[in-house]
């Protein structure tokens, strides 16, 4: 893990957004009220021609990027994931899934740590309602320099995106950014007994955890899977072949994210034992966003207690 | 032909000869025929509103649009956007008319192996413009559309047709809102209204009204015709072209025009007739005598 200082990854969507409008006149930029926090402020400041607020109105929003898109744009749409998935689902799924539109749904705000705002304003259900859209690639980066890549590498790629942002500063755990976001599931530390796969602000927990596990004596194998959808089957079944079993984390519900990606690919390729750590199929509340994730049990020590708890009840 | 100059020299595709009001009504009543044919071979879809509007879709399709059926990517035409995506198969015969695919093609509407689905498919069908079915959205992706034509300096106007019951669609006035607020001079909205709906009369079901001055108050420069008036239609549109900012005509139209048992009756809004209902609504188009 990098000693430099922890920055959010919705600036590095600010950032990244503002140089893809620097290398392509094809990319417009859409907000909705929420450019601020968001950080697609700075793209609207330096292209103001090709920057769309819509105000407080997320579905015209998602449709008038799709309108951009069908015009051969490649728009990058950004609001808080509550809004963007919840508010406005049915816009991206007929508007933009469907028909494959190349619009980046890029939501900033995921999960829990949106903190005080409380449940109103936290995400724990964009995944899972990304995730089963068709056409639709699902991306949660873990940390700044990823995030830069990722929005970078979007801009190539075919037919929808969603990238989702969070509010808190997170550790860097790639020293530079990568070049793009590869198969989708990175191998950051190797082990042997226990496969942790971790997205967004998990990851740098979950080598936390991993590191205490270790003075345990027992080997955790970390994993970002920063695609969630299409997931690196690959990578996530050799991990689990080889460990015999695994735990999923991530800032979000324990129903349709991550934790049942992974699922299905153990389901289909090598049925081991996987604990899950999430959400648990109830709403956010107010609270600063480390409290909150004591409280919601999203701690590195509460992914040592489940890693423990699957290695123990685990017939491998 | 277009003579690539800009503004191109109208019209259009017919050879350049533009069609009379007597040729234009004919081609409506053309369309009213294939959409009772397509719905009642398919034996489903929605023939009133398809039928309320032809006389719209045929004005634009056959006089006012500059388009290339043999192009139908050609980056400098104009923009038919049906944000109503369940009035279909009025487009549909429009496209075939047209030219865009075989006549053939209609009658296999919504069946399995046909590129003519239920809503439009931007990716199945030549010539249409964006998926459309979910209703409110449509004029929010032409507005979007329509920015994106003008960043690239490029000629066409966007013609968007809209139902009245649609306009009860929160979406839509999020659209109508970001339209004026971006000054577009190059969308026309058209609302066929019919001033009927799935469960009824629009003003028993959530009185839309006055869609005019609701246009007005939102920025936009609005006009309301007979829509069924096709020289008034044409004008219309026509007028809409040159307006300062987006303009709005309001339609007023009978749903299910031009089959007297259709006429202003609500069932008609998503039933296929029978063989024998078809073939009576076809001898009324084609002004046969009972």
């Amino acid at each position: 893990m990098s000693e430099q200082k922890p920055r959010a990854t919705r600036e590095a969507y600010g950032e990244a957004l503002l140089e893809l409008g620097r290398r392509h006149d094809d990319v417009v930029a859409l907000d909705a009220d929420l450019a601020g926090s968001t950080k697609s402020a700075a793209f609207g400041k330096a292209f103001p021609d090709r920057f769309f607020n819509a105000g407080v109105a997320e579905a015209n929003m998602m449709n008038m990027a799709a309108g951009l898109a069908v015009g051969g744009k490649i728009p990058y749409a950004s609001t808080f994931a509550v809004f963007a998935t919840g508010r406005a689902f049915d816009q991206i799924r007929q508007g933009i899934a469907q028909p494959n539109l190349p619009v980046r749904v890029c939501a900033s705000h995921g999960g829990l740590t949106v903190g005080e705002d409380g449940c109103t304003h936290q995400s724990i259900e964009d995944i899972g309602l990304m995730r089963l859209l068709p056409n639709m690639r699902v991306v949660v980066p873990a940390d700044f320099n990823q995030t830069f890549a990722a929005v970078l590498e979007s801009h190539d790629l075919p037919g929808p995106m969603y990238i989702r942002t969070g509010r808190p500063a997170v550790p860097f755990l790639y020293d530079t950014p990568p070049t793009g976001l590869g198969r989708g599931a990175d191998v950051l530390r190797e082990g042997t007994d226990i496969s942790l796969f971790a997205c967004g602000i998990m990851v740098s927990r979950a080598l936390d955890a991993a590191e205490i596990l270790a003075q345990r004596d027992i080997s955790a194998e970390v994993v970002n899977v920063s695609v969630i959808k299409p997931i690196d089957i690959d990578t996530v079944a050799a991990s689990l072949e080889k460990t015999g079993c695994g735990a999923t984390a991530e800032e979000h519900s324990i129903i349709g994210g991550l934790a049942d990606a992974v699922q299905e690919v153990a389901g289909e390729l090598c049925p081991v034992r996987l604990g899950r750590l999430g959400v648990k199929d109830t709403f956010g509340k107010s609270g600063h966003p480390e409290k909150l994730l004591e409280e919601f049990g999203l701690t590195a020590g509460d992914l040592v207690s489940l890693a423990e708890h699957v290695l123990a009840t685990s017939n491998k | 032909m277009s003579t690539g100059t800009f503004p191109p020299a109208k019209p259009r595709f017919f050879g350049g000869t533009p069609l009379d009001i007597q040729e234009l009504n004919e081609k409506a009543s053309l369309l009213r025929q294939e959409v009772v044919r397509m719905v009642a071979e398919a034996g489903s879809g929605h023939p009133g509103g398809s039928l309320s509007s032809a006389d719209i879709v045929a004005a634009l399709y056959f006089q006012v649009m500059n388009h290339r059926p043999d192009d139908p990517k050609w980056p400098e035409r104009d923009r038919f956007i049906l944000s109503k995506g369940h009035c279909a198969p009025v487009m549909y015969a429009a496209l075939a008319h047209s030219g865009y695919f075989p006549l053939c093609d209609l009658l296999n509407l919504r069946k399995i192996d046909c590129h003519l689905q239920g809503h439009p498919d931007m990716n199945k069908t030549p010539g249409v413009e964006i998926s459309s079915g979910s209703l409110g959205q449509g004029l929010s992706t032409a507005v979007g559309v329509a920015l994106s034509m003008r960043l690239d300096g490029l000629p066409g106007h966007v013609f968007v047709l809209t139902g009245d019951g649609e306009s009860q669609e929160g979406e839509i006035w999020e659209a109508v809102m970001a339209a004026a607020h971006f000054g577009l001079d190059n969308i026309t909205v058209i609302v066929d209204a019919n001033g009927l709906q799935i469960d009824g009369f629009t003003k028993d079901v959530m009185n839309v009204e006055p869609l005019s001055d609701k246009y007005e108050s939102f920025g936009w420069t609005a006009r309301t015709v007979d829509g069924h008036d096709m020289a008034a239609v044409v004008d219309a549109l026509e007028w809409s072209r040159g307006v300062a900012g987006p303009a709005a005509i309001v339609a007023r139209t009978v749903k299910g025009k031009g089959v007297s048992f259709m006429e202003n009756e609500a069932g008609w809004h998503g039933k296929a007739p029978s063989v024998e209902e078809a073939a009576r609504a076809l001898r009324e188009l084609r002004g046969e005598e009972e």
